[in-house]
């Protein structure tokens, strides 16, 4: 019996026992990965029904991380969306902070997990991509934690535009390996690690970074993220009592969005609403996978990805490094698929202006990441009525982006 | 009998060549591969995203895709091929999406008009066979698995269950065209898989020189060449034909000494 027939009414039972979300997911990888897949799947089933892992896991978020996050209501931003919405319009706009994480993201409740399980098959090594810097600033970190080497595969014109970030996982021990294959963004950092990961298998755990590749990294990597949702919606209903009525949360793979969503997917009067990378517009260059591509086979799974009609996989374009990718996590594929999530994309200048916005109205410098949710929230808070809330995921700061934001600014620093 | 069982079924072991489709003159490159002695062809499919290829196939990959090759070049290709050689084998070697994003329903009629025998494709392992597996059965194509260092005793039946033509062992876990592996590790793996099956086992990745080529000769069913071709293809440009002929001539006459 599938678990979908246990539990018919669900939309947290996926995915299947083959991977699937629907149409999407998989394992789509060459031979020699296969095994290793199995191994980790078994692995991880095992690791979720032990209690160690589980008590090992929630005492390092704690104690390491520092966890949970806050749940803030943010009133003056709140107030400033007012001014300019209808009468009567205007919800309250709250944010769970996972921007305040040890070091700087959400990446790092993922990295805990996995390095946890890397240890628990007995790898002595650790490789993982990186686009704005982020996942390779956390693994690097989990890795100084437990003492294994880490080598981070990073593309080079990222390595341009993140130097603060490279110079942290340099300091905290970690190989910061050029990728100059294709246009040297996200992707080609994920093909070099897969390719580093088939001539290592013996010994390398690969720590994926969001919640896509082979089954069961989607899966997995959700798990982790998932104490995001988990811990706001109980946050929500000690503060207030009630639940949102709007989550909303900015996807490159889509890690943090499904983090905060999965946890709420069966509270049928919770909306969501995932913000792809808009980059210059749709009609330019983007990484808008869900508006402009379409299903296609990339890096283990099948998923939404800007592709030609031959297949050919296309560039992504973002001012954020972390949301520059031709592709999405299967879950979100599905859920937009089923319309469970809605999905919308916020361009570069509009990211731009809401990160500006939410320094002056809050004194919180977000990630550009959170900035492409953040717009969407000014756009959908001002249709919304007062007392409605709208929960969206912080989930970075925006300390590595400075540099990034100058030069977009003309301002020289 | 196929043309691949019958490529099989010679006195001496198969040459199997490949080379990238659109990167230099692939029609006179592929003339040179009959000419030179390849028994099967694999003619690789470009993809931007070769995961599992190392810096020369990848770079082939760029030259293809650069020059505007489309998957419609690549049967354009391949049907002419087998108008001017009736009975050299030709598979697709490539990457799940640019195999499927038509449909593996159309992709297996493309191979059947275009006369290609076999595919294989280096992203579907068995668990996802759906994609493209039947599609390819029931158009009489060869879907061809490829077995690893990593691929074990238990794992057999499950790659072995569809697959036809040969069985292309990956004699490395790595990428194309770096490392090479211990002959011993070779000659205990195929006599491992030939132990489950009758399927000719074909053994490939890092094969460069003529002696290693006659050391797998002795105990495979065939070898495979890549990288080194594809270097040559790259360093003479459009006129690497010549240097391709010459250099598998001289690993057809080391294989077919092998046995002797």
């Amino acid at each position: 019996m599938t678990k979908a027939e246990l539990t018919p009414n669900s939309f947290r039972n996926q995915p299947d026992e083959r991977g699937h979300f629907g149409q999407f997911g998989g394992r789509y990888v060459a031979e020699t990965l296969m095994p290793l897949v199995l191994d980790l799947e078994r692995e991880y089933r095992a690791a979720k029904q032990d209690p160690a892992f589980k008590a090992q896991f929630d005492d390092l978020l704690e104690h390491y991380v520092g966890r949970p996050s806050p749940l803030y209501y943010a009133e003056r931003l709140t107030e400033e969306v007012r001014k300019d919405a209808p009468a009567g319009k205007g919800a309250q706009i709250w944010f769970k902070r996972d921007e305040l994480n040890h070091t700087g993201a959400h990446k790092i409740n993922n990295c805990i997990g996995q390095i946890l399980l890397a240890m628990r098959m007995g790898k002595t090594r650790i490789i993982a991509e990186t686009g704005a810097g982020q996942h390779g600033v956390a693994t690097a970190t989990v890795c100084a934690r437990f003492g294994l080497p880490c080598f981070i595969y990073m593309g080079a014109k990222d390595i341009d535009r993140q130097q603060p970030n490279v110079f942290r996982m340099r300091l905290l021990g970690a190989e910061v390996i050029p990728v100059t294959s294709g246009a040297g963004t996200l992707k080609d950092a994920m093909n070099e690690g897969l390719r580093d990961w088939v001539a290592n298998v013996h010994d390398t755990f690969y720590i994926i970074g969001t919640a896509a590749g082979p089954h069961p990294y989607p899966e997995l990597v959700r798990d982790f993220q998932s104490v995001i949702g988990t811990e706001a919606r109980a946050q929500m209903l000690s503060r207030i009592n009630r639940l949102p009525d709007l989550l909303v949360a900015a996807i490159g793979g889509g890690s943090n969005a499904i983090g905060l969503f999965h946890p709420f997917l069966d509270d049928k009067d919770v909306a969501m609403l995932g913000i792809e990378a808009a980059g210059h517009g749709l009609e330019k260059e983007h990484a808008a996978s869900l508006a402009g591509g379409r299903p296609g086979i990339l890096h283990g799974n099948k998923t939404y990805l800007l592709q030609d009609e031959d297949g050919q996989i296309a560039e992504a374009h973002s001012i954020s490094a972390g949301l520059d990718y031709p592709g999405i996590g299967p879950e979100h594929s599905w859920l937009k698929e089923i319309g469970r999530v809605r999905y919308d994309n916020v361009t570069d200048v509009e990211a731009l202006a809401a990160f500006q916005l939410l320094c002056r109205t809050e004194g919180i410098i977000p990630a550009l990441e959170p900035a492409h949710a953040i717009a969407a929230v000014e756009r959908e808070a001002k249709k919304m009525d007062r007392d409605q809330i709208i929960l969206a995921n912080l989930c970075g700061r925006g300390d590595k982006d400075i540099f990034t934001v100058a030069e977009a600014l003309g301002t020289k620093i | 009998m196929t043309r691949l069982s019958a490529a099989f079924n010679k006195p001496h072991p198969a040459l199997v060549t490949f080379i990238t489709a659109g990167d230099g003159n692939t029609a006179a490159n592929l003339d040179a591969l009959v000419a030179g002695g390849a028994d099967v062809i694999e003619l690789g499919m470009p993809f931007t995203d070769p995961m599992a290829d190392g810096p020369a196939i990848q770079e082939a990959n760029i030259r293809s895709l650069n020059a505007g090759t489309t998957t419609s070049d690549i049967f354009a290709i391949a049907a002419a091929f087998r108008s001017r050689h009736p009975d050299t084998p030709l598979v697709l070697m490539g990457y799940a999406n640019p195999m499927t994003i038509r449909g593996g329903d159309w992709f297996a009629s493309e191979c059947n008009k275009a006369g290609v025998d076999g595919v294989i494709c280096v992203d579907i392992p068995p668990e996802e066979d759906p994609e493209l597996g039947p599609w390819l059965r029931s158009a009489g194509i060869d879907l061809i698995r490829l077995a690893t260092p990593t691929t074990d005793e238990a794992r057999m039946p499950t790659v072995l269950n569809g697959a036809s033509g040969f069985l292309y062992y990956v004699s490395v876990a790595g990428i194309t065209g770096l490392q090479q592996a211990a002959q011993t590790s070779i000659d205990e793996a195929v006599a491992r898989l030939k132990a489950h099956t009758d399927l000719p086992v074909a053994v490939g990745f890092g094969v460069r020189t003529p002696e290693q080529a006659a050391n797998i000769a002795r105990v495979a069913d065939g070898v495979v060449v890549g990288s080194a071709i594809v270097e040559l293809v790259a360093e003479h440009g459009m006129n690497a034909a010549g240097p391709v002929r010459e250099y598998v001539a001289s690993l057809k006459a080391a294989i077919q000494s092998a046995r002797s």
